[in-house]
């Protein structure tokens, strides 16, 4: 009877706390119901603002200044005596500035025929988890070749230096882990170096990252040349690397087939080839500095 | 049918399932509550604020429930806000902190009585998917037809298994302090 008493008594105690944690369950179901956030923008598609040699859809937030350090060995092919390519470096030196949160403004100077370049970066569009399902950027750039003409006497115009990049960058996130892009480009050059050469070059780039852990990640990178005299002369560039992350630092380690760091040389001017061991390692190194500081916060 | 739906529900009051609801004028709520964090760190103070917390509170029960968006805590930093929802607290993975618990002795609180009160909070705080039992104190604040609750207390990030990459160790803080502000008003459920 005694038993049947305690138990009877257990029973009514267990009841009472599962009671009001039910009731707070319940309660805490309705909170959730109430939720006002709005679905927000899906953030950290990419880890840096460049895949690997192209671009990613990442634009710097408003504010935010970027520093960019990309630097390619020589070719692994080129033997012992060149220490397989690590005696050699072409450069890159870039700086990003967000003017907010969807424009931002590039320069950067290649050592790779003294090119000067300059880009926009616009994102057009955010992926949403309850909504539009892909993220798009626009980016337009121009590079200035400022290097010698190797036959001044051909009396070239300041116009023939320039070349121009267009691409839309469309880039999904999966998962936390996985994000693809696809990257349709277009690049114009005023002067191209062989008669039978393309002024406009068309191109699609694919590729995607995969998260190793929360602040190292696995990409690829190809470039993809449509059917034409370019696609004929030259090669696809098909890129590897691996993203690592300290705060303000993006470490990205890479090798790739093409030398160049800008799409002008990447996409249309690629002469490597893997299979030759026209492989260049090389880095990105970028550091983010707050100019501005948010002021809605 | 509906003798049915009747005998189940008589069934369901005798045998005591269910608490009668708790009228209109108990239950408190906001859906624009304020919870900042504040951690003082060697190379730079790290702070955000969000103000999307939705919040429950009972005058009856004293059940108090909070659900607090993550990604709504803003930053100084775009890219600090990148690292927090990313790194840390992986919101992707737990989008919501939740609080579930109780004000003690919550009879104290007279509603219709314009006063400051000192109460005890206690209860289940959910970050990161770690639960962790709290107590703190807080203070109700009665004024007119609202209510405002504030409290302060401080975590740190292992307790809710936030790992910190040693590289970065200086850069956080062991401590953050929390801030909770709500202006509660009366929930009136839509009668359909």
């Amino acid at each position: 009877m005694k038993l049947f008493k305690y138990a009877f008594l257990a029973a009514m105690v267990a009841f009472c706390t599962s009671h009001t944690a039910a009731a707070q369950e319940d309660l805490l179901k309705l909170a959730e119901a109430q939720d006002s956030t709005r679905e927000g923008p899906m953030q950290a598609t990419f880890k840096g603002t460049r895949l690997v040699n192209g671009h990613t859809v990442e634009t710097n937030g408003a504010g935010a200044l970027l520093f960019l350090i990309s630097h390619r060995f020589g070719a692994l092919n080129s033997g012992a005596y060149t220490f397989w390519g690590l005696d050699q470096a072409t450069i890159r030196l870039g700086l990003e500035y967000g003017l907010n949160d969807r424009l931002t403004l590039g320069m950067g100077r290649s050592s790779l025929e003294k090119t000067y370049d300059g880009f926009l970066k616009y994102r057009v569009a955010y992926q949403k988890p309850a909504g539009l399902p892909v993220s798009v950027t626009a980016f337009a750039s121009t590079a200035l070749k400022s290097q010698n003409w190797l036959n001044a006497e051909n009396n070239y115009d300041f116009a023939h230096r320039l070349t121009y990049t267009y691409q839309v960058l469309i880039a999904r996130k999966f998962s936390d882990r996985l994000s693809l892009q696809v990257s349709p480009s277009m690049v114009h050059r005023n002067l191209v170096e062989t008669p039978t050469g393309e002024t406009n070059v068309l191109a699609v780039g694919a590729g995607g990252r995969f998260k190793v852990t929360k602040r190292t990640s696995f990409n690829a990178e190809y470039f993809y040349l449509l059917p034409g005299e370019t696609a004929d002369a030259f090669r696809n560039t098909l890129s590897l690397g691996v993203d690592i992350e300290t705060g303000g630092h993006v470490f990205q380690l890479m090798a790739t087939n093409a030398q160049g760091m800008i799409e002008k040389f990447f996409i249309p001017q690629n002469g490597g080839t893997w299979s030759n061991g026209d492989i260049y390692f090389g880095f990105n190194i970028s550091r983010v500095f707050g100019v501005k500081e948010q002021k809605k916060w | 049918m509906k003798n049915q739906v009747l005998l189940l529900l008589f069934l369901g009051v005798t045998l005591g399932w269910g608490s009668p609801p708790a009228k209109g004028q108990d239950r408190f709520y906001t859906k624009t509550g304020y919870i900042s964090f504040f951690s003082k760190a060697p190379l730079e103070d790290i702070e955000a604020h969000n103000r999307q917390v939705v919040s429950f509170l009972d005058f009856k029960t004293g059940d108090l429930v909070f659900s607090v968006p993550m990604k709504a805590f803003a930053f100084k930093k775009s890219l600090m806000q990148e690292h927090f929802n990313e790194n840390y607290v992986e919101s992707d993975r737990y989008p919501k902190a939740t609080f579930k618990g109780k004000v003690l002795e919550i009879q104290q609180v007279n509603l219709a009585l314009d006063n400051l009160y000192k109460v005890v909070v206690e209860g289940v705080l959910t970050i990161h998917g770690v639960d962790k039992l709290i107590r703190t104190n807080a203070t109700l604040q009665v004024k007119g037809r609202q209510v405002q609750g504030k409290s302060t207390f401080s975590v740190t990030p292992q307790e809710f298994n936030i790992q910190i990459p040693s590289l970065v160790k200086e850069h956080i803080a062991r401590q953050i302090d929390i801030t909770v502000d709500m202006l509660y008003v009366p929930y009136v459920t839509k009668n359909l």
